[in-house]
């Protein structure tokens, strides 16, 4: 097995995320054609594209918000909303599929906080609900989080009461809280203000620099060139290209990345 | 143009004009129509008033003497043991039947949808009827295995009477509305808060408790008041099925004493007290479930707390902020 992920060009020893072959429809669009790809630990994939490329599905197929129509996505171990045994998979019930996905945080372009708790409490949540940590544990971690993220003075706003920027830190705090061994990122600066952007991409980057694992779908060529050990770039449903930054982004092989990237310049 | 140029020549007059022109020293215009119609309005409702206490027909000495009378009192609380467990019955049912109406399973959702359609479909009153005289259809209620044997039996006329007949006519009527009001909540909450709780490996049932309920329950309190004050009215339905509610209380008393506009005032009085408590109690749950909305008076709370601190900490800042 582990000869065979050396062979598909990743580092050496088992990948996180080993997507094959994926396929996904809406109805008779398809918006995955076949996609492969590997991540290893503590990588940085920063994903690429224009919009209707398919790379926000893809991001929420390898949590199983969208359930794949072929292929396999398998995270640290376990294809998830399936279970293999004896050489049978089967499907697995909601039930499962939640334990399934507590070792996986994301992070959405909406924020998406819980809008009925402040700040300290949308972070405290999962801990203490879903992975059973004591009140006063989860909140010694929560307060970390909040310093980490630069706002330990919100910790009892409500979300509303909170900038684009600031909501966007917060979420990024609550889904490190369960101390994920995966960190997805829906394009998550493309609902804020410019001047708000920046705030977002620098807590992004301290995570990069502290080996998390994360898979970021973006529009931000500055955060992909400087963070990203990894740049994938899709579009119509294909991974087009990919590799170092510098190489992708600085010598784009292919016209499509080409004409992407001419946008941005 | 002139404006800019006249600016710069003379800032000093400028700047005479912009405290002249400064909104916060606006005057609010004497409004006589206004005025007028208030006074007509009150003029109207007193005489209306006057009118109604003078009125020797309402007898208000009787219905005085009569409104906190014992028949009337017990007939009071039955009105309101009832509402409280019908209400309470229908709640819990109703959410269980909106979860099932908007589950993915086939089964359990075409069965909630069946309920809802039977007991919306037909008056309440010959829900209550029905149910009163259930023992005309079945004269034993039985547990058993279908086409098996019988585990336990009753004699239907034991089981139903007029108090088990009107808490179950009422409270699964009003699981039928507040299934729809419940499913209709839980449909107006964000999708991403739903995906959310899937993404961080949430059981549906705690998502719904922790998430989704507590945000569905803006939209579900105000039409579940209007539920609620109308399942009181509605328990003056049960009079039929001589249950000795609030109204058959006071019509008990006026088919001795023929005073029927005076036991109703009665009646009225009381049905108005209560449904006036329940709006008060309504605004209360209303606020707490508006929390962290913005406008809300929690928010607007904390904003003054931060004011105030603010103006403390620096007071210098406040005061040129208030100029």
């Amino acid at each position: 097995m582990t000869a065979q992920f050396s062979m598909n060009g990743t580092e050496p020893g088992e990948a996180l995320v080993r997507a094959r072959n994926v396929h996904k429809s809406f109805g008779d669009v398809e918006v995955l054609k076949g996609i492969d790809l590997d991540v290893a630990p503590g990588e940085v994939v920063v994903v690429l594209g224009p919009s209707g490329s398919g790379k926000s599905t893809f991001l929420r197929c390898i949590n199983h918000l969208e359930a794949i129509d072929r292929g396999s996505i398998v995270v640290a171990g376990e294809q998830i909303g399936y279970s293999l045994r004896n050489g049978r998979l089967n499907k697995l019930p909601a039930r499962a599929i939640a334990v399934q996905r507590r070792q996986i945080g994301m992070v959405f372009q909406q924020f998406n906080l819980y809008p009925h708790m402040t700040a300290l409490q949308n972070i405290i949540e999962a801990p203490i609900g879903v992975h059973k940590q004591s009140r006063r544990e989860a909140t010694e971690l929560a307060m970390e989080l909040l310093a980490r993220v630069g706002l330990t003075h919100k910790a009892d706003a409500y979300p509303r009461q909170l900038s684009g920027g600031q909501q966007q830190r917060i979420a990024i705090a609550r889904a490190l809280a369960i101390r994920p061994k995966l960190m997805l990122f829906d394009e998550p600066t493309s609902a804020l203000d410019p001047e708000l952007v920046g705030e977002v991409l620098a807590t992004m980057r301290d995570l990069a620099d502290q080996g998390l694992t994360m898979i970021v779908v973006t529009h931000e060529i500055g955060f992909a060139r400087e963070a990203a050990d990894r740049v994938v770039f899709m579009d119509g449903g294909y991974i087009v290209e990919q590799g170092k930054p510098e190489d992708v982004l600085g010598n784009p092989q292919h016209p499509r990345t080409r004409a992407f990237l001419s946008r941005f310049i | 143009m002139t404006g800019n140029t006249q600016t710069l020549a003379s800032p000093a007059k400028g700047d005479a004009e912009a405290a002249l022109r400064d909104v916060a020293n606006a005057h609010k215009p004497f409004r006589t129509d206004r005025w007028l119609l208030w006074g007509i309005t009150l003029l109207i409702a007193a005489n209306f008033l006057w009118i109604v206490a003078n009125n020797q027909n309402f007898g208000w000495p009787i219905v005085f003497q009569w409104f906190t009378e014992a028949t009337v009192l017990r007939g009071l609380y039955v009105t309101l043991g009832l509402t409280v467990v019908a209400m309470a019955i229908g709640v819990v049912i109703g959410l269980v039947l909106a979860i099932a109406r908007l589950s993915n399973d086939r089964l359990a959702s075409s069965l909630a949808g069946l309920y809802i359609w039977f007991f919306r479909g037909t008056p309440l009153l010959v829900q209550l009827i029905f149910w009163y005289n259930l023992s005309t259809l079945f004269p034993e209620i039985s547990i058993a295995i279908p086409f098996g044997p019988t585990l336990a039996s009753w004699n239907t006329n034991d089981l139903i009477t007029p108090m088990t007949a009107a808490i179950a006519g009422l409270a699964l009527n009003e699981a039928a509305y507040m299934a729809e009001i419940i499913r209709g909540g839980l449909l107006s909450v964000d999708k991403g808060q739903i995906e959310t709780t899937e993404a961080f490996g949430m059981t549906r049932t705690r998502a719904l408790r922790r998430i989704i309920i507590p945000q569905a329950m803006r939209s579900i309190v105000p039409p579940t008041g209007n539920q609620l004050i109308s399942m009181i009215k509605a328990t003056s339905l049960v009079s039929v099925i001589a249950m000795a509610d609030l109204l058959y209380s006071v019509q008990a008393v006026y088919n001795r004493t023929f005073e029927v506009i005076p036991m109703l005032m009665v009646a009225v009085i009381w049905y108005l007290f209560i449904t006036s408590i329940l709006n008060v109690g309504q605004g209360f749950i209303e606020r707490y479930y508006g929390r962290g909305e913005r406008g809300s008076s929690t928010a607007r709370k904390q904003d003054k707390v931060a004011a105030a601190a603010l103006s403390a900490v620096v007071p210098a800042l406040a005061q040129e902020a208030s100029k």
